[in-house]
């Protein structure tokens, strides 16, 4: 059976070509376009990672992945963070607040597909 | 011919103002050519150049000649400072400055420079992290490269790519391109709107301000007169847009001291008065902070002056000699004029002493002017302003104060954010000498 990644991201182009690229690789992806709800959706969904966008409408990435780990149900569930800011003390706050791993954009496919690989043990 | 020393200490003195050799030499009265000359120390200068130099660069005499190392110790312990881990012999200073003053004067020199880079790089940075429209146009630009990135990739690396995927995957290609395109336009039109030219965060728009101010020996004689379009040209002179802003600003201050003052009866007054800023205030029926400007920006008056708002920031540093105001740091929290800022109205004054080995005596008078223009809803604006009056052999107590502590060598100030580099000095007490008159 595919294993299940939520991805929540805003931008839809980002998002149909991520999902395009992990549905290929055999990945079954649920897909959100805001933070409201997200942390709800990945209790409920229990997907094997969760790929989250720092820059998001409504609650930011930040907050869904603070949700994300106050909940024990999804505490331990892995998270790659995306965004598009370079900046040292972003990565910082991402890695404060629970990130499994991050990447920046602009990211190549390849990058992806491998950072979600080894989250979920399959490389 | 002139000694080298005042030549080079001329030619740091002139570079730290930023003007040319053709300004300053007209400033004097002499050629750039001559200028030259004296600078590299090829040609003798004679005390009367000398001075008129001096006084268009804003210092003592004695600062180009070295016959006084004030300055230039003071520049020392700022560049020791600054690198504490070199630990400087600041206790063997003065030996350092009188056996070897070209070193010293160097040294003094790289300092500046060095500081005034920190601050471009400074500057620069906090543009990039806190400019919210620069960092929202970066996101905007690198969202759209992702799409464009990742798209592209699919559709050259994906060989069997259905043709609904295919015109889907172009269709979205060409928006996020579109966005680039937009994002790029908005981002170079934004960056061509705030480039202030190079100047721009190279040197802090209050120094540029103040550099030009000490130029004219902090008096503009055509105000008086009225003739303000003189001063306005003068200004337009001056490097980047937002020191303009700020020499306006206060242009427009010292013009409205100057018709509420006029300078022939309120010279008069402050002869007769002596400078009390509270009787002064009320003969002319004008404010206590315009009197304290007006005193402080007479034609040679030797009395420093320093404004801050609400939050302790210092807006304007006219020096008193003897009396080091900061440059970067923040100031002495000792001085009245903090005092004076929480408590709007009331008057301040106190005998003050700068600290060893260069000490000196000084009156201290302060006060603060609170406006509302929020109405009673909102915060109260305030500025305070201190008059320092030298007051070499004035009797009584004194409060003991410095610059800024990092350059403060009074070990047991109670005052102390963080350590002296210098040398302990042993004080005497610190009791206050504050009083409201």
């Amino acid at each position: 059976m595919a294993q299940r990644v939520l991805l929540i991201e805003d931008e839809p182009n980002i998002a149909e070509a991520i999902g395009f690229i992990l549905r290929r690789d055999g990945w079954e992806v649920m897909h959100l376009s805001g933070g409201d709800g997200a942390a709800e959706a990945a209790r409920r969904l229990m997907p094997r990672l969760v790929i989250l966008d720092h820059m998001l409408p409504g609650m930011s990435g930040l907050d869904v992945l603070a949700s994300l780990r106050g909940d024990p149900v999804t505490a331990a569930l892995p998270v790659l963070m995306l965004t598009a800011k370079g900046l040292p003390r972003d990565r910082e706050a991402a890695v404060k607040a629970g990130a499994t791993r991050f990447m920046t954009k602009p990211f190549s496919n390849a990058e992806i597909l491998a950072e979600v690989r080894a989250l979920a043990g399959r490389d | 011919m002139t000694a080298p020393l005042t030549g080079a200490r001329l030619r740091e003195r002139r570079l730290v103002l930023g003007l040319r050799q053709a300004d300053l030499a007209q400033e004097a009265g002499i050629s750039a050519s001559y200028l030259n000359l004296i600078e590299h120390g090829r040609r003798n200068v004679t005390a009367e150049v000398l001075a008129r130099l001096a006084a268009a660069l804003g210092v003592e005499t004695e600062a180009l000649t070295g016959a006084s190392s004030g300055a230039l110790a003071e520049e020392l312990r700022a560049a020791a400072g600054a690198f504490p881990e070199a630990t400087a012999e600041i206790a063997r200073l003065d030996d350092f400055a009188s056996r070897f003053p070209g070193w010293a004067a160097l040294v003094a020199a790289l300092h500046g420079r060095a500081a005034t880079l920190e601050r471009a790089v400074a500057a620069l940075n906090d543009r990039l992290g806190h400019d919210p429209h620069l960092s929202a146009a970066l996101h905007e630009l690198l969202s759209a490269l992702s799409g464009v990135r990742a798209t592209s990739a699919i559709l050259v690396e994906t060989e069997d790519l259905s043709p609904d995927w295919q015109r889907r995957f172009h269709l979205n290609l060409h928006k996020d391109s579109e966005r680039l395109a937009d994002g790029a336009g908005a981002l170079v039109a934004y960056l061509d709107r705030s480039a202030t030219a190079p100047e721009a965060g190279i040197a802090a728009p209050q120094d540029e301000l103040e550099a030009w101010l000490s130029v004219r020996g902090w008096h503009l004689p055509e105000v008086e007169t009225g003739n303000l379009a003189a001063v306005q040209a003068a200004v337009q002179t001056i490097g980047s847009a937002a020191a303009r802003q700020l020499a306006e600003a206060h242009l427009a201050r010292v013009a409205a001291d100057a018709v509420a003052l006029p300078l022939g009866p309120f010279s008069a007054a402050l002869a007769e008065l002596g400078p009390d800023p509270a009787r002064l205030a009320a003969r002319f029926s004008a404010g206590v902070l315009s009197v304290m400007r007006r005193i402080a920006l007479m034609p040679g008056a030797e009395a420093g002056l320093v404004l801050c708002d609400a939050s302790g920031t210092l807006l304007f540093r006219k020096p008193a000699r003897g009396f080091t105001l900061p440059r970067f740091a923040a100031a002495c929290p000792l001085w009245p004029l903090f005092s004076a800022l929480a408590r709007p109205g009331m008057a301040v004054q106190a005998l003050l002493d700068t600290p060893p080995p260069a000490g000196a005596r000084f009156h201290a008078l302060a006060f603060c002017e609170a406006e509302l223009p929020f109405g009673f809803q909102g915060p109260d604006l305030r500025t305070a302003a201190m008059l320092i009056l030298p007051a070499p052999g004035v009797p009584g107590p004194a409060l003991p104060v410095g610059s800024t502590c990092r350059i403060c060598p009074r070990d047991a100030c109670p005052a102390r954010r963080e350590i002296s580099i210098l040398g302990t000095v042993v004080e005497r007490g610190f009791d206050s000498g504050a009083n409201s008159v």
